[in-house]
């Protein structure tokens, strides 16, 4: 398209395996390949669903027929290998895998083995080992496609939170703000400053699930201490309104500051908080699906 | 402090000295060691009451490194890599075995006299007589004086030893360096003291700076501390009031003392003024020199950082030899030898070192400018091969940035990528690769030996330096350049005569970033080579500026006006500091009507761009949002730097979760330390430019390395080697922030420990307490550190790879900058 000096030959070059690497689409994984696991997936739980309806098992379809140890082989060795996911995603070992690659085949794959495992059933489900397995898959799934929902939907939430901020420099924020409110409220009276006081005392950071679930614009000191300093008194002729007006400006700022940290803690926390349960749920699933197996051969 | 002889000290010394050795950094030192163990009558001259004040000033623990490692060290004093205080300590020591005569406190400021009868004069009035004069005083310690009116006036300092002295002042700090920036705060910083500070800056950002001591001041500025006041310069000094130049017209503040920190430069007014020449006008240039060391002054001699060589095994090596050379030992060879032999180790045909240095220089045409010591010197940083017949030297698309230079034979450029049977011969005592050395790009084609050939490889670095040194080299240089850029643009079918017209007439132009070449709409009808840099294109549509495209080095531009006669159909103008060749449109046509192929050619270019424009005009009309969105992205990156780089790395936000397995990824690929701080940087449109490298064309940060550490590697990566000597440079010389000094971490425990166990801080960077504990007792040297884009890493860059969403994405300029886009953005 233009005199470039580069022209599109010689593919055998290292140029060109950078270039190749380099245009390798960008999207997201889930239209990874164009949607090639997807289509995998669809086409593996369509063909289980067909051979279901077409194979005569006798006296019906159960996970102990040839059909069914056929399906339960497929299920052990799709979740062994979409566990391993957590292995795959720490290691950053030398190869021309893509992680992007991993999580899309986890998704999809992972999505046919509601198809899977539940024919592998044979709809025979009771309170044992074997239907706490199943059910322990279904939970992982269900956990894994809320998982997939807020990955797709959150993501450009923070990025616009965020205007541009690292966590670092909004915790610094926070603390110039700070330190500039307990030098303005210096020449305030006791009851203002003692609002402001308990205002830089309040704990910004509480770590606990739901305090970071319930995010900004909260009743809390910051707006407490607004509240007394601003309410009424706005244009009142005091000797110390500038200083008052300074420590409203600061407050507003630091109710604003908080906020932009409680919204991206709770937008991170809604990002994380499934992997809380899909992977203990996953390893959970693990064990019962070793104690689903022995005890199948166990009591062949 | 004075260890010196009893009666100096405001006194004439009788007796004349072999040798005055000023200075006592690394080479002084040296020298005054090994003048001593010969015997030879001397003075080691010290403007400070310790010896060797640059490195006595480093930080405290600072490791000081040993490189270059395959230069052995040639002195009386012993040397290797250490703590700043063992090393200080091991030449305090032996400088006091060694009966060296040292003089402190003196400062020297007159030389005069002529070989065999020098004069020294030190400032308290010192008087030394000797017969050479060893000049070792390095380049610092000369702090650069404001040049305003008033600029003489004793309020003015240029340092500050402790801010609690002053009380009640109004105090202007000028220089917004670490050293202002210190200043001012301490200054500042107890409100007792009741000091009004104000601290200047030139621009508006602080890119000297430490980022702390920056955030800082912001903060002292915030709080009401301090005053700072940019985009603002000193005009006029008088006692008790300062006037200034700002934005906003001038202004005339309140000053009752004004400390000046704004760097120090080489000392050259005082060199000068001992009769010593330089290379040339520039700031950096350094004194002429004879193979000997000897300056245009006979007798006095410059070594170390002042000649050039800033490293401290350079330095004491030199001090030791130039000894030698004033003994009269005029045969040694220097300690670099061995290094050399080894260069020509590998070439047919048997000659000494200084026969293979003469061939070059003399075969070579851009080397004849060149002295031995030069030559010598040049080829400490170069590299000689012998190619037998058609063997390839380098191919089309790899990067590289050396010149070579045909000293014997003759080589073919393969210039038609399609086929490789049409050449073009370069004959011996030529030039080839000069447009990846100017332009910063890859290979532009395969280039083989047309018979056996001998060439030499010249780094960029030398390259650099030699065409500062040799204006004659330059200018061979940049014609060449400009003759093969013009024959390699459209293909085969021109040859050097054809061209020759074009070529007498071109000029070259330097653009500074943002400004215009052409402009929509203008007459003007000349035609444009980018030699170096990048230019946007762009389009005036419904009123404001449309991009259209992004022109990277190597790439021409305004032939559409020659060919056709029409106006400017869009504007083109730098998107970074770049250098473009015009060429008269007349003698343009003239050429194209005598070559109708190549006539063709430019029409079907032509044709291909018209197109283009055509088409984003047209979505324009339809797709207003979708081309403004493709428009101000472009912008936002090239503002990022993309218009420089060769290979980015960017983030989706659209797609990034967060999780930082990309940082993680790149410190379990590399010693433990990430390369990239993911959430550091800009954003627009949720297309985010994290902190990472960008592989520019020409890396700012190899601008001023001291061990030549910084390299391209055969991926087109920037990337630092072992040599790094820790100093910063290239942290502070990078305007992306890229680059961080850190010490390289024990290994940690593995993957499987720490899941099953707990063992060890887990996957990515380990905490810096966790570093620290580790490293206890072992600790390694802080050096610079940077992506390498994982070079050597089979399947290439683990940030990308290891992205799980697909929001880490490398890209290149010129690709991602395409008209691709705009269809993906609609």
């Amino acid at each position: 398209m233009m005199a470039s000096l580069v022209s599109r030959d010689d593919e055998d070059t290292g140029f060109f395996a950078a270039e190749r690497r380099r245009s390798a689409e960008h999207g997201s994984f889930l239209a990874h390949r164009r949607f090639y696991w997807a289509k995998v997936s669809g086409g593996l739980a369509l063909f289980a669903l067909l051979t279901y309806l077409l194979v005569d098992v006798e006296p019906r379809h159960n996970g102990g027929s040839w059909y069914g140890y056929t399906l339960g082989t497929i299920g052990l060795g799709l979740i062994v290998w979409l566990a391993w996911l957590g292995i795959r995603k720490r290691r950053p070992t030398p190869g021309s895998w893509s992680l992007k690659g991993w999580t899309s085949a986890h998704v999809w794959l992972g999505l046919s083995l509601v198809v899977i495992g539940t024919l592998h059933t044979g709809f025979q489900l009771g309170w044992n080992v074997h239907t706490l397995a199943w059910a322990l898959m279904m939970l992982v799934i269900v956990t894994g496609v809320y998982g997939v929902t807020v990955y797709a939907t959150l993501p450009a939430r923070l990025s616009q939170n965020r205007r541009e901020m690292t966590r670092e420099q909004m915790v610094e924020s926070l603390g110039m703000i700070d330190r500039q409110l307990e030098a303005a409220a210096q020449p305030l009276s006791r009851e203002d400053t003692d609002h402001v006081i308990a205002a830089l005392e309040q704990d910004v950071f509480s770590t606990g699930v739901l305090d970071r679930l319930r995010g900004p614009d909260r009743d809390d000191a910051t707006r407490r201490a607004l509240a007394r300093i601003s309410t009424g008194r706005a244009y009142d002729h005091d000797e110390d309104d500038i200083a008052q007006q300074k420590v409203r400006a600061l407050l507003g700022r630091r109710a604003g500051q908080i906020d932009q940290i409680r919204r991206q803690m709770r937008t991170k926390a809604m990002l994380e908080i499934w992997l809380y349960f899909h992977v203990p749920l996953t390893i959970a699933l693990l064990a019962a699906l070793t104690a689903h197996v022995v005890s199948v051969f166990y009591y062949w | 402090m004075g260890r010196g002889p009893a009666g100096w000290g405001g006194s004439d010394l009788a007796e004349k000295l072999r040798v005055a050795i000023v200075g006592s950094g690394p080479a002084g030192l040296s020298a005054a060691a090994h003048a001593a163990s010969l015997g030879l009558s001397h003075v080691l001259i010290e403007k400070t009451d310790h010896l060797s004040d640059t490195i006595f000033k480093y930080q405290k623990g600072k490791h000081v490194m040993a490189t270059p490692g395959n230069l052995v060290l040639r002195s009386d004093l012993d040397f290797d890599a250490g703590k700043r205080e063992a090393i200080l300590d091991t030449w305090d020591r032996q400088i006091g075995e060694g009966k060296v005569n040292a003089l402190y406190n003196a400062e020297v400021v007159k030389i005069t006299g002529t070989k065999g009868n020098f004069t020294i004069e030190t400032k308290k009035g010192d008087v030394i007589h000797a017969e050479n004069v060893v000049l070792a005083i390095g380049t610092q310690g000369n702090p650069n004086r404001l040049r305003c009116p008033g600029n003489e006036l004793p309020h003015i300092q240029y340092q500050l030893d402790d801010p609690a002295e002053y009380n009640d002042e109004h105090i202007v700090i000028i220089g917004t360096g670490d050293a202002g920036i210190e200043n001012a705060r301490g200054l500042a910083d107890d409100p007792k003291q009741r000091n009004v500070v104000s601290i200047l800056n030139r621009g508006s950002e602080f890119p000297t700076a430490k980022d702390a001591n920056v955030k800082a001041l912001l903060a002292d500025h915030e709080a009401g501390k301090l005053t700072i006041r940019t985009e603002t310069e000193t005009r006029l000094v008088e006692p008790g009031w300062i006037t200034l130049t700002t934005r906003d017209g001038e202004i005339r503040i309140q000053c009752d003392r004004i400390i000046a920190r704004i760097g120090s430069a080489p000392p050259r007014k005082f060199v000068e003024e001992c009769g010593i020449a330089f290379t040339s006008p520039d700031r950096n240039a350094f004194p002429k020199l004879s193979p000997m060391f000897e300056s245009s002054t006979p007798g006095i001699f410059v070594i170390g950082a002042l000649a050039g060589y800033p490293l401290i095994k350079h330095c004491m090596n030199q001090g030791y030899d130039v000894i030698e050379f004033i003994s009269g030992n005029t045969a040694l060879k220097p300690a670099d030898e061995p290094i050399l032999v080894e260069k020509f180790k590998g070439l047919p045909g048997k000659r000494s070192t200084e026969e293979w240095l003469e061939f070059l220089r003399a075969d070579v045409r851009i080397l004849n400018g060149m002295n031995p010591l030069q030559m010598r010197e040049f080829m400490l940083g170069s590299d000689t091969r012998a190619f037998k017949r058609g063997e390839v030297i380098f191919e089309r698309n790899a990067p590289g940035s050396s010149l070579f230079g045909i000293a014997q034979g003759s080589v073919a450029v393969e210039v038609d990528p399609n086929d490789p049977s049409v050449t073009v011969p370069i004959e011996q005592g030529s030039i080839f690769g000069e447009v990846g050395l100017i332009s910063g790009r890859r290979r532009g084609a395969t280039v083989r030996a047309a018979e056996d050939t001998i060439v030499v490889e010249i780094s960029r670095l030398g390259a650099l330096k030699l065409q500062s040194q040799v204006p004659s080299a330059k200018d061979a240089i940049d014609r060449i350049s400009i003759e093969r850029q013009l024959l390699q643009l459209f293909g085969s079918g021109l040859t050097s005569q054809d061209v020759g017209e074009l070529v007498a007439a071109a000029e070259v132009i330097g653009v500074p970033a943002g400004q215009t070449v052409i402009e929509e709409g203008a007459e003007d009808k000349d035609i444009y080579i980018i030699r170096r840099g990048s230019m946007i294109v762009e389009k005036n549509l419904g009123g404001h500026p449309v991009f259209l495209s992004y022109l990277p080095a190597g790439s021409y531009f305004g032939e559409m006006a020659v060919i056709d006669g029409s106006r400017r159909t869009a504007t083109v103008r730098a998107a970074i500091k770049s250098e473009v060749v015009r060429f008269p449109g007349a003698a343009f046509t003239a050429m194209l009507g005598r070559k109708q192929d190549v006539r063709q050619r430019a029409l079907d270019d032509m044709a291909a761009r018209r197109e283009i424009n055509d088409f984003i005009e047209s979505r324009k009309a339809s797709f207003g949002g979708a081309v403004d969105m493709y428009s101000q992205t472009a912008q936002f990156l090239l503002d990022n730097g993309l218009g420089e780089a060769t290979d980015v790395l960017l983030i989706d936000e659209k797609l990034c979760v967060g999780c930082d397995n990309c940082e993680k990824a790149c410190a379990d690929s590399h010693d433990g330390l990430s390369r990239l701080d993911r959430e550091a940087g800009r954003t627009y449109a949720h297309l985010h430019v994290p902190t990472s490298c960008r592989h520019c064309e020409h890396p700012h940060c190899m601008a001023d390395c001291p061990p030549n550490a910084i390299r391209r590697g055969p991926d087109g990566e920037v990337f630092i080697d072992d040599s790094c000597i820790g100093c910063g440079n290239c942290q502070r010389n990078c305007p992306y922030g890229v680059i961080r000094m850190d010490a390289k971490p024990p290994k940690k425990p593995g993957l499987l420990p720490w899941l099953l166990f707990g063992s060890g801080p887990g996957p990515g960077e380990a905490s810096y307490a966790w570093r620290k504990q580790a490293a206890e007792g072992t600790e390694a040297p802080k050096v610079a550190i940077k992506c390498d884009m994982c070079s050597g890493i089979e399947g290439g860059p683990a940030c990308v790879r290891a992205c799980p969403t697909g929001a880490a994405i490398r890209v290149s300029p010129e690709r991602f900058l395409s008209v691709a886009r705009l269809e993906e953005v609609e």
